[in-house]
This record gives structure tokens, C-alpha cells and sequence, in this order.
């Protein structure tokens, strides 16, 4: 955004002089995480999680490159591949451990993103090009994780697999041609495994690429905030050196601690035994279940257990499953309330925490057999899910009756100081 | 417009989950197996390597390897273990070649290029007790002899899982149904999943004569083979708790200094109102 107060790069080096004739990447670089970029000055912890997603990306993607040095796609010794690095690789298990415990830390950190995009009104007017491509980041992270998760082609990696390309079979008509063009064959094997190799080593590069656009499309506005109320003047802002750059380091030091606490002392809480089986064809295990980050859709695509006109129960189940996040991409559509943030509407707020609890159910449940009660509590929390979203969001942005807005950040920023000036900013 | 779309779409998502949550709730039954009833979670263990400081008991995972090659290599391979990799348990270069030599592996006669076998060496792994599936089912009352190497890993608690499994053989209880009783060639054991093992109980009372000293007993011996898959499961449990720590001290460290840089930075904003 051009805000006119923003510091202007003025390069005082002869060389950075020289380079930003030639190439201005010093001057990107300031104008987009620099002092040159201004962000109000009331962002919440909540807005530090965009921040740490980027940082996971990277851990991931570093990783991840040192892993394929070591790892084979072949089903006969992929198992093997993964033992050898934990085994014999130099620091090949704090490699093995990082990238599936960052997995899930990346899952964790884009789910409390998201979740403060719906409190706080993020997809709105003018940031839905953000919220759009971010939709798109989080689809491409759930192939990505799905398909890393095959490669070591344990039994869960097998099981999960067969589940979830099962699931194209449900589509009628091409569903079955379709499954198999997939797979390269009738079942998850070498073929299926070898490109979902190649796609897993591409597919987060794709991210990256999408993650650039999305910073561009935020920064193109600037930056939403606490209160929904716009930007009006300079004593709203504060640039983004040195005061986000500080905020972001501090918590990533936090995160990083969590994600150590978890890679050294506790890396297999959050994976399933049943993944240090290789695979076996022959074998099902008793409850296949996939990570736990897939658990709510998951338990959505479980909750449809009847036929309804004329779509099957499979069918019925698949179509939620994907549309339960397709309709995130109608959200800034649906929700025609003017006002942003959901501190200033009592009603929505309400019904943002019971959407809370239904996502906690669904994450619940999704971990859980396919039997009662879990079933019956999966329904209900799918229905409240869909009805959120299509049926309340809309309904409540017409109707409800939003608190008063404060007049500017700054204002809001004064009211809540001790010991501030009664007089208003200027 | 748009709003109507999704208000019927919503109504659609919701009525066929609801039809499937009516039908469900007429029929609605928590499902009990006899195997649900029947089966035990875990004993209690606790070995060195248990918890944020857990390092490797040398001496108990020494004891239980002892017990893993006179009693469970003959029908459980550990595959993914090699010979060299037994220094970490205190061996030495001599001792480590010694107990290669003893098994026998794979090897091609240099001469004719015939299959044989042959005295195995450090770098081998440790051998497979039946040639193929096909032979461990006919010698194991058609059931495959699991790989012991990730056992430790590849069940819930694995470690108190083994303890138990090799401990909790007992008589089927009277009021186990009949269907549930074990059959012709297996064995109850309500730590099992399945209830009914195929592998018969493996150990005796001083079975084994442990080169410490120490007293045999079955309860000695499966604590001491649990300890030893641990490790053949986790052999790098030391090195990983002994980075931890010094990894979260500095984080801890740096998080701080970078929280107290943060205050300062933005003391100005904080206080004054311009």
C-alpha cells in the first residue's frame, strides 16, 4: 500500500546505490519487511502467526531437500531408505523428526492463521485476493502433507492412501478411469508412490510461489487489525522494522522451543505405531486413520453414513469432505457485514466460538473408530459446520446490530493506554 | 443472489447429514467386542531410557540382547540391526566380531558362485531365521514371526507392550465365550489384541544363563529383551536427548533476549502517544 508517511529507501552506499540502479532488490526487500512498510501499530500475538508460517515453510522445504538426498522412491526400499536415515545417516533421525514433527507445528500455526482470519474479518473488502490464494496455500499444504506422509510406506502410509484415492472412485461416470490414471494402477503401489514423490518435491515450491503473491496482495492494502478499522493517518502505523521484525523474532524463538521440545523429547507423540509396520496389502489395520491435522475432514467424510435422494452415502461424504474448505473461498461473499472484526459483533462472535467447538469435535471424533458415539457426535458438529457457514454467516451479517466502532487505531490504541493523553492524536 | 445459493446448498449439506444422524440415532449402539472386554492395556515398565533424561541401562540392554539371540532369533529377525551397530552397547572391536562370526549369513561360495552361507562379519545384518514367508508360516503354525527391530515403536507403548505380551500368558478366564477360547496351536493372552497368540510362551524360568549373574526369571528376562528393543528400535535416544537439552537452553535464551528487545523497541509507542 502507499501509504504516503512511509519511509522512502534512500540508499546511502555508492554500492547499494549501484545495485538499486540495476536491480532494486534491496529496495523490495525494505519496501515489503523493511521500515519502508507500515503496519498498525494494534496487531495482536494473533497476527504473528502468518509470520511463523513462512518459517515452518522454510524448515520444511530445508528439511526436506537434505531427506531426498537419502531417501528412495521405490516400494521395495522405501522403509528401508527412511531406517537408514534414522540409523546410519549423520543426524539423519534430527532431519527425519523435524520434518514430520514441522509438519504438524506448519498445521498447527495455519490453522490459529485462519481461525484469526474468521474472527477478525480478514477476508473482507479489499484483502479477499489475500484470503483467496491463502484458501489455495492451504489446499496445496494438504496435498503436500498427504502425499509426504505415503512416502515412507509404512501401513498407514498404504491404508491412507488406498482411503483416500478410494475416494475418486466415488466420482460417477469417470470415477474409476480416473482413480487408476491417478495411481498408475489398480492400487497404491510403485507407480503411485514414485510420483507422489515427485509431486511432494514440487508441490512446495509451488507454495512458495503462491505464498508471494499472497504477501503481495496483503501488502498491496497493507495489513488488517484488531479493531477492522482502517488505516487513516501516520500515528496509526508503526514500520514494520524494527518493531514486526522484533515482535515475529521473539515468538518465532517461542515456536521453535515448542517445535525442539517436540522433535527431541517426545517426535513420535503425534504419528501412529502402525507407521513403523511396513506395508502389507494383505494386512488392514484395524482403524486406518490419517494425521491428525486431516481429522476434522476426515470425520466430516465419515459423517455421512445414509444415501439422500440420489447421491450415495460415499458420494455425499466425498462431496462435504472437499467442500466443507470450498466454501471457505465464498466466505468475503457471504459475509456482507461491513463491519470487520468480530470485537464489535456480539452476535457473530457467539456463533464464531460455537464453530470453535464444533472444529474441536470434528478434530475429536476424527481420530476415533467409526463407531458410536463418535459418529453421532461427528454429525452434529458437521451439521453446525455447513450451517455456519451458509446458512448463519449470511444471515447474521444482515441482521445483527454491531457495537460502535472506535473512530481511528489511533483512538483505540488511547483508549486502551493507561496514563495517555486525553487529548486526541493528531 | 449468492446468498440464496448458499443458504440452499447449506440446506442440503444439513438435511443429509441430519437424515444420516436420524437413522443412526434409531439404531444407535456403542459397539462391545468380546476382544474390548477381554483385552488389558499394558503393564507398567520403567527402563532407563523412559522420560527427558532417559539414557540406555548398558548392562540390562546387553542382558537383553542375550536373551534375543538364544531364545528370539530363532524364529524373530531383526533385520534392520547390524552387527557393527552393537558397539554402542559397550562391545568392543573383538567382541563385536566375535558375535558376528557366530551367526551364519547369506554368502555365495567364491568358487562355483553357489548360494551358501558363511560366518557373518560387522557390517552384516543380523539374519533372517526362515528363507522366505512361506517357510516361517509352515515352522510357526501358519504365522509369520514378526521383524523385532521397530517392535518397540510399532505398538502403542511397545516396550510395556513386549513386557506384558511375554509375562501375561495365562489360563482362558471361565467366562471368555467359547468362540473366543483359543484354538488348536494358540495360546491366550489378554494382552494381545486378538486375545488368542500363536506364538507359544517363550520363556522359562532360568532359560538362560546371563553372563552378569543375574537371576533369570521370566520377569527378569522380558524386562530385559523389552530394554533391548527399545534400543533396537531408538538407537539414537541418547544422542537425541543429550542434543535436546543444550538446543532448548538456548532457544530458552535467545526467546528471552529477543522478548526484552522487543519491550525495548517499543517502550516509545507504549508510553507516548505519538
Amino acid at each position: 500500500m502507499s501509504f504516503p508517511w512511509a519511509n522512502e529507501y534512500k540508499p546511502s552506499h555508492p554500492f547499494m546505490q549501484w545495485m538499486d540502479e540495476r536491480l532494486p532488490v534491496p529496495r523490495l526487500v525494505y519496501n515489503a519487511v523493511g521500515a519502508g512498510y507500515p503496519v498498525p501499530r494494534n496487531l495482536n500475538y494473533w497476527w504473528n502467526f502468518g509470520f511463523m508460517a513462512l518459517i515452518c515453510l522454510t524448515i520444511q522445504i530445508v528439511t526436506g531437500i537434505v531427506l531426498a538426498m537419502h531417501y528412495a522412491a521405490n516400494a521395495g526400499i522405501a522403509f528401508d531408505s527412511v531406517e537408514h536415515i534414522m540409523r546410519d545417516v549423520n543426524w539423519g533421525w534430527l532431519m527425519r523428526y523435524v520434518h514430520a514433527n514441522g509438519a504438524s507445528a506448519f498445521f498447527v500455526v495455519i490453522y490459529i492463521h485462519i481461525f484469526r482470519g474468521f474472527y477478525y474479518g480478514s477476508y473482507k473488502a479489499p484483502r479477499e485476493m489475500v484470503w483467496l490464494l491463502g484458501v489455495v496455500i492451504f489446499l496445496l499444504m494438504m496435498a503436500t502433507a498427504f502425499m509426504g506422509y505415503v512416502l515412507p510406506w509404512g501401513q498407514m502410509s498404504f491404508w491412507g492412501a488406498k482411503v483416500i484415492t478410494g475416494l475418486f472412485g466415488a466420482i460417477p461416470l469417470v470415477g474409476e478411469p480416473l482413480q487408476q490414471w491417478l495411481l498408475g494402477g489398480f492400487a497404491p503401489g510403485n507407480a503411485a508412490l514414485n510420483r507422489f514423490f515427485s509431486l511432494h518435491y514440487l508441490l512446495p515450491f509451488v507454495i512458495v510461489g503462491v505464498v508471494v503473491l499472497h504477501i503481495w496482495a496483503l501488502h498491496t492494502p497493507g495489513s488488517n487489525n484488531p479493531t477492522g478499522v482502517p488505516v487513516k493517518s501516520e500515528s496509526d502505523t508503526v514500520p514494520f522494522y524494527p518493531y514486526f521484525i522484533a515482535k515475529d523474532g521473539w515468538t518465532v524463538g517461542a515456536f521453535l522451543f515448542v517445535l525442539a521440545a517436540l522433535t527431541f523429547f517426545a517426535p513420535n507423540l503425534l504419528g501412529h505405531p502402525d507407521n513403523y509396520i511396513p506395508a502389507n496389502p494383505m494386512a488392514t489395520p484395524a482403524h486406518i486413520v490419517p494425521e491428525w491435522y486431516f481429522w476434522p475432514f476426515y470425520a466430516i467424510l465419515r459423517a455421512f453414513t445414509q444415501n439422500f435422494l440420489f447421491f450415495d452415502a460415499k458420494l455425499l461424504g466425498v462431496l462435504a469432505m472437499f467442500g466443507s474448505i470450498l466454501i471457505w473461498f465464498f466466505l468475503p461473499w457471504l459475509d456482507k457485514s461491513p463491519v470487520r472484526s468480530a470485537t464489535y459483533r456480539p452476535l457473530y462472535r457467539k456463533f464464531f466460538w460455537v464453530l470453535m467447538v464444533a472444529m474441536a469435535v470434528l478434530f475429536y471424533c476424527g481420530g476415533k473408530p467409526a463407531e458410536e458415539p463418535y459418529v453421532v457426535m461427528s454429525q452434529l458438529a458437521t451439521l453446525y459446520y455447513f450451517a455456519h457457514f451458509l446458512i448463519i454467516v449470511p444471515i447474521v451479517s444482515s441482521i445483527e446490530r454491531p457495537d460502535p466502532l472506535p473512530y481511528s487505531i489511533t483512538e483505540a490504541v488511547l483508549d486502551e493506554d493507561e496514563g495517555a493523553a486525553l487529548s486526541p492524536a493528531q | 443472489m449468492i446468498r440464496i445459493l448458499s443458504i440452499l446448498v447449506g440446506l442440503f449439506f444439513t438435511v443429509a447429514v441430519a437424515w444420516s444422524l436420524l437413522l443412526g440415532a434409531i439404531n444407535f449402539e456403542i459397539p462391545h467386542t468380546v476382544e474390548h472386554e477381554f483385552h488389558k492395556p499394558p503393564k507398567e515398565l520403567r527402563l532407563a531410557s523412559d522420560g527427558a533424561f532417559g539414557k540406555f541401562d548398558r548392562q540390562q540392554v546387553q542382558r537383553g540382547f542375550q536373551v534375543y539371540k538364544e531364545v528370539c532369533a530363532a524364529c524373530h529377525s531383526l533385520r534392520l540391526v547390524a552387527f557393527r551397530d552393537l558397539a554402542a552397547l559397550g562391545y568392543n572391536e573383538a567382541e563385536v566380531k566375535a558375535i558376528a562370526a557366530g551367526f551364519q549369513v547369506p554368502g555365495l561360495d567364491p568358487n562355483t558362485g553357489e548360494a551358501n552361507t558363511r560366518p557373518g562379519t560387522p557390517t552384516d545384518y543380523f539374519p533372517k531365521p526362515f528363507a522366505n514367508d512361506i517357510a516361517a508360516r509352515a515352522a510357526n503354525n501358519n504365522a509369520i514371526p514378526p521383524d523385532l527391530s521397530l517392535m518397540a515403536k510399532a505398538r502403542h507403548d511397545g516396550a510395556a507392550y513386549v513386557y506384558s505380551l511375554l509375562t501375561g500368558y495365562q489360563d482362558a478366564p471361565a467366562n471368555l465365550p467359547e468362540a473366543n477360547r483359543p484354538g488348536e496351536g494358540l495360546h491366550y493372552n489378554p494382552y494381545f489384541a486378538n486375545l488368542n497368540l500363536a506364538m507359544a510362551p517363550p520363556l522359562n524360568e532360568g532359560q538362560i544363563t546371563y553372563s552378569d549373574g543375574t537371576k533369570s526369571s521370566v520377569d527378569q528376562m522380558s524386562k530385559d529383551v523389552a530394554a533391548f528393543l527399545v534400543w533396537t528400535a531408538e538407537p539414537k535416544l541418547e544422542k537425541r536427548h543429550q542434543t535436546g537439552w543444550p538446543v532448548l537452553l538456548f532457544l530458552l535464551f535467545a526467546t528471552v533476549l529477543g522478548f526484552l528487545a522487543t519491550q525495548q523497541i517499543w517502550a516509545d509507542k507504549k508510553k507516548k502517544k505519538k
